[in-house]
């Protein structure tokens, strides 16, 4: 068990972001590759997810005010999406993301309007979460290896 | 959470698959992708491996680098790109006699549009993102190749 209060304080709340579907195996990857040479790695993969996601958040955003909808634009945006969540292991992010295709693939526009609502509460409240733990685990320091979860 | 175990087991892989790579320090790799996230998380996997890998942003960029006479002996390639995709870049360098390794990475995983990549030229196809278990298997395989196979990468 873990005797530093803040680095006990940053499992749990790692723990938790798995527990609660926040995160995926993904995440464990890069927490493999962040190393002394390198020991920001997850932080600064992170940032430029969200950096560059902005963009195609924006697209999307501009696609759906355009009526009627071009679906395949709107996958076509959603797919590039998904690729960078899922390469950071954003669980639920990219759970909405899926389903947003499904409602392109089978023109729902509502479908997809709703969906979208909701990927960019999952997408804000993610990287609320990440950024109060990385700015924990500055404070508490590195951590010597990459835990998986249970 | 984490045992000991898991944490010293993910150690023991990370070590074999870098004692693994200390024998291919020498290989080329392109790494072939639209997403500058992408193009960091395979280019920092492939460090992690010891090598040194270039990057291209779309097909018509890798091919651009063939046509000037650079050689690799592997390349990570992303299906769905601007100006030229995957396919058609797998496609162009096996016409243009290329035999490196090319390794196709998708987020389109069904079975019908990975079999699409394949049928370009692809060695492999991988869905994404890619794992450090996936690299470790490729570079395993290149080893293997390379023992078993006279061919030289052009």
């Amino acid at each position: 068990m873990e005797r530093n209060p803040l680095r006990r304080q940053l499992q749990i709340m790692r723990k938790s972001l798995f527990d609660q579907g926040y995160l995926d195996e993904q995440f464990v990857q890069l927490e493999e590759l962040q190393d002394d040479s390198n020991p920001n790695f997850v932080e600064e993969v992170v940032t430029l997810y969200y950096r560059d996601s902005a963009r195609l958040i924006l697209n999307l955003e501009q696609a759906l005010e355009r009526k009627p909808y071009n679906f395949n634009k709107l996958d076509a945006y959603m797919h590039q999406f998904k690729g960078s969540s899922s390469s950071i292991g954003a669980k639920k992010v990219k759970a909405e993301s899926t389903l947003f295709r499904e409602y392109c693939k089978s023109g729902n526009g509502e479908g997809c309007m709703r969906c979208f609502q909701q990927l960019k509460k999952e997408y804000a409240t993610l990287r609320k979460k990440l950024e109060a733990y990385f700015q924990l685990a500055r404070q508490a320091g590195p951590m010597e290896t990459a835990c998986r979860p249970k | 959470m984490a045992s000991e175990n898991d944490a010293s087991s993910s150690s023991s892989s990370k070590k074999l698959g870098e004692d693994q790579v200390n024998n291919n320090k020498n290989l080329n790799v392109l790494v072939v992708d639209d997403d500058p996230l992408i193009r960091m998380l395979h280019d920092t996997y492939l460090k992690h491996f010891g090598l040194e890998p270039q990057v291209a942003e779309n097909g018509k960029k890798a091919i651009d680098l063939f046509r000037l006479g650079t050689s690799f002996d592997l390349v990570l390639m992303d299906k769905e790109m601007p100006i030229m995709n995957g396919v058609e870049a797998t496609k162009a360098l096996r016409a243009m006699g290329v035999t490196s390794k090319i390794v196709g990475v998708t987020s389109r995983g069904s079975p019908c549009e990975m079999q699409a990549f394949m049928e370009a030229g692809l060695n492999y196809c991988f869905e994404k993102p890619l794992t450090l278990d996936m690299i470790t298997f490729v570079l395993k395989d290149f080893n293997k190749g390379d023992d078993d196979d006279d061919d030289t990468d052009n």
